[in-house]
């Protein structure tokens, strides 16, 4: 009886913080939010309670657009990281020799060491027009005239790309790490080549890996503000600059409210669809990785 | 025993800390970046020793936020525009007024000074005193944009992916006055204002193509103007200012429809604790010889009686290089902004970052 009551206090005492930290940090703003989202501003200082602001956001197509853009570039940026970041950490967990994985681990680890802003500003000086790259191209003679990188959506998709990939290769090195390197060679001693193992083999075991990758990936860039504002051209619109201006330019806190929780539903509702396309789900990926 | 003997230390060191901070009074600015140097903090410090400056960098939409979040707290003085007081003290409540005794106005301009005062005034009391004045406008590289004298010639095609403006309020104004119209006549009725809106936002962006990049602050302007990736862009005239320093063919252009001018304030946040160092900041740097100072690193005009031969020499310089009598006499004051505006304007400024047309 008394060791039951130990486990239980032991339990609860564990659990405290996590729950403090999410009822405080996490459930209670967005409770906030909410109430915020759902008030309308008749007059100065005279609120009620309606659905104005969304509705608001259903029939300007400006703001629908934009999310709609924003989800399909953070799509695009999570396939990228994905294609990109998938043969690094086969090479790091896999190929690479015991003592210099741990050197590579580092080296995709460094660009975290520095902000978002000061990466955005790297870019920002090798993509403008009288940048490293332009300059480079005018020297070896392969242009005529500088050329402008900066100020467009590739520009937004590499900055972005190369800002959450390290969230797609640390998930990948740890679940292929756990990999037996036996289940490969049996692949190819039962007569499969290469891309067979990859198929067969590979990606279904590093599945988890590769579905947790992809939700934080893809949270992440949807959620970004600071490299599409720097890096995007005069037509990029990102949601999150909408819920900005909402908030400070307008004045209309109400209505950023309401966009903030439409980018967390339209958000979950990417993921949970991404997750019934792909037959995977939350248990048997991201909670076993 | 041991134990409790540092704690009773501890404890003791604790209450004296407490006793310390509560005699030394704190002053919590809310301003501009550059409205605050170090050089000034430290000699207001020096002459008052009881009281600290803590100083948070702003701008006029993120102040109005900050102190709505708070209902006027965490501030003891903030420096919004002029324009900036009226709606937001109707909508928001987050000033007190002013107690004009403790102020010395007598060094004020009067001409600014009452117009700050006509502006900010609800059921006859003051909320706003001036500090600076400065205009938004137009800058160019001489030697390559000679013809650039209006707000419109930035979508002039002859400067074709060579311009950049600012997507906030000063550019639809400005091309509201370029257009024939008088927006802030329109004020008083929103409906006709609205149309105003409605045609810049076309004009706008059918201008889009002629324009290199959004520019979002100082920095990245500065950038693309040195580098002579753009020519000529709309501006505050104390970035073009800066760059005069570096370049002297990149000067300030005060539009031919006039420079739009603000006015930075003082007013104090509803909550505030420190109203008499608030007071004693206002009178100190309103002094001649801090004046200067101030406008060395603000590179705005001090709303003080002679503020412009108080600049420091190369501002001076770069202002006489930009501006003629006539110029000053066109100076077009932004008026107050009526509940609502904002609103307004924030949708068309959406609008016209959304187009993908032009």
């Amino acid at each position: 009886m008394q060791n039951k009551d130990i486990k239980r206090l032991s339990l609860i005492l564990l659990f405290a913080p996590f729950a403090l930290w999410i009822i405080l940090l996490i459930m209670l703003p967005h409770i906030g939010m909410v109430i915020l989202s759902l008030k309308e501003k008749v007059a100065p200082r005279v609120y009620q309670y309606s659905f104005a602001n969304y509705l608001e956001f259903i029939n300007e197509p400006i703001y629908w657009n934009t999310l709609l853009r924003t989800g399909s570039m953070s799509l695009l940026v999570t396939a990228l990281a994905l294609l990109i970041g998938f043969p690094i950490a086969y090479y790091i967990a896999k190929i690479a020799g015991p003592r210099s994985r741990g050197g590579l681990f580092l080296l995709c680890l460094i660009p975290l060491w520095v902000s978002d802003l000061i990466r955005a500003f790297g870019w920002i000086l090798l993509l403008r027009e009288t940048g490293v790259i332009s300059n480079f191209l005018l020297w070896t003679g392969l242009v005529g005239a500088p050329v402008e990188f900066l100020y467009n959506d590739v520009a937004v998709i590499i900055g972005l790309t190369y800002t959450v990939i390290l969230f797609m290769i640390v998930p990948l090195v740890s679940t292929l790490d756990g990999m037996d390197n036996s289940m490969i060679e049996a692949g190819y001693n039962l007569g499969g080549n290469g891309f067979t193992v990859l198929r067969r083999i590979i990606i279904p075991y590093a599945m988890p890996g590769i579905v947790a990758g992809c939700i934080v990936t893809f949270m992440l860039t949807a959620g970004s503000y600071l490299t599409p504002i720097l890096l995007g051209g005069k037509n990029s619109s990102w949601f999150t600059e909408q819920i900005y201006n909402q908030f400070i330019t307008r004045f209309n806190w109400e209505g950023g409210a309401a966009f903030g929780m439409l980018l967390l539903l339209f958000t979950s509702l990417v993921i949970w669809l991404g997750l019934k396309l792909s037959g995977q789900t939350l248990a048997n990926t991201v909670a076993k990785s | 025993m041991h134990f409790k003997s540092t704690l009773a230390g501890l404890l003791a060191a604790t209450m004296l800390a407490g006793a310390g901070s509560a005699q030394a009074e704190t002053l919590r600015l809310l301003t501009w970046g550059s409205y605050a140097p170090d050089e000034l903090i430290e000699k207001f410090e020096a002459e008052y020793p009881d009281i600290d400056v803590e100083v948070t960098f702003s701008n006029n939409e993120e102040m109005i936020a900050k102190l709505r979040a708070t209902g006027g707290a965490g501030f003891d003085l903030a420096q919004p525009s002029h324009d900036r007081i009226y709606a937001a003290q109707l909508e928001y409540d987050i000033y007190k007024p002013l107690d004009l005794s403790k102020i010395d106005t007598s060094v004020m301009e009067a001409k600014l000074l009452d117009g700050v005062k006509a502006n900010t005034t609800i059921e006859g009391e003051v909320y706003a005193v001036p500090h600076q004045w400065g205009t938004s406008g137009l800058m160019a590289d001489k030697t390559k944009a000679p013809g650039l004298k209006s707000w419109a010639d930035l979508c002039n095609p002859e400067y074709k992916g060579k311009t950049s403006m600012r997507l906030k309020r000063t550019i639809l104004l400005g091309t509201a006055f370029s257009m024939g119209e008088d927006p802030f006549a329109a004020y008083s009725d929103l409906e006709k204002y609205q149309g105003i809106l409605d045609k810049v936002a076309d004009k706008l962006i059918e201008c889009k193509d002629n324009i290199k990049a959004y520019w979002k602050g100082g920095d990245d302007l500065s950038a693309m103007m040195l580098s002579g990736e753009i020519v000529g862009s709309e501006t505050w005239d104390s970035t073009a200012y800066k760059l005069f320093d570096q370049n002297e063919n990149i000067v300030f252009v005060p539009p031919a429809e006039g420079a739009l001018a603000w006015i930075d304030t003082f007013a104090l946040p509803r909550k505030a604790k420190a109203d008499d160092a608030a007071y004693k900041w206002i009178n100190f740097v309103l002094r001649p010889e801090n004046v200067t100072l101030m406008s060395a690193s603000t590179g705005a005009i001090a709303a003080v009686q002679g503020g412009q031969d108080l600049l420091p020499e190369d501002k001076k310089a770069a202002v006489n290089a930009a501006f003629t009598k006539e110029d000053i006499d066109n100076l077009k004051f932004f008026a107050n902004i009526p509940p609502g505006v904002e609103d307004m304007e924030g949708k068309t400024l959406e609008k016209i970052k959304a187009a993908t047309g032009g």
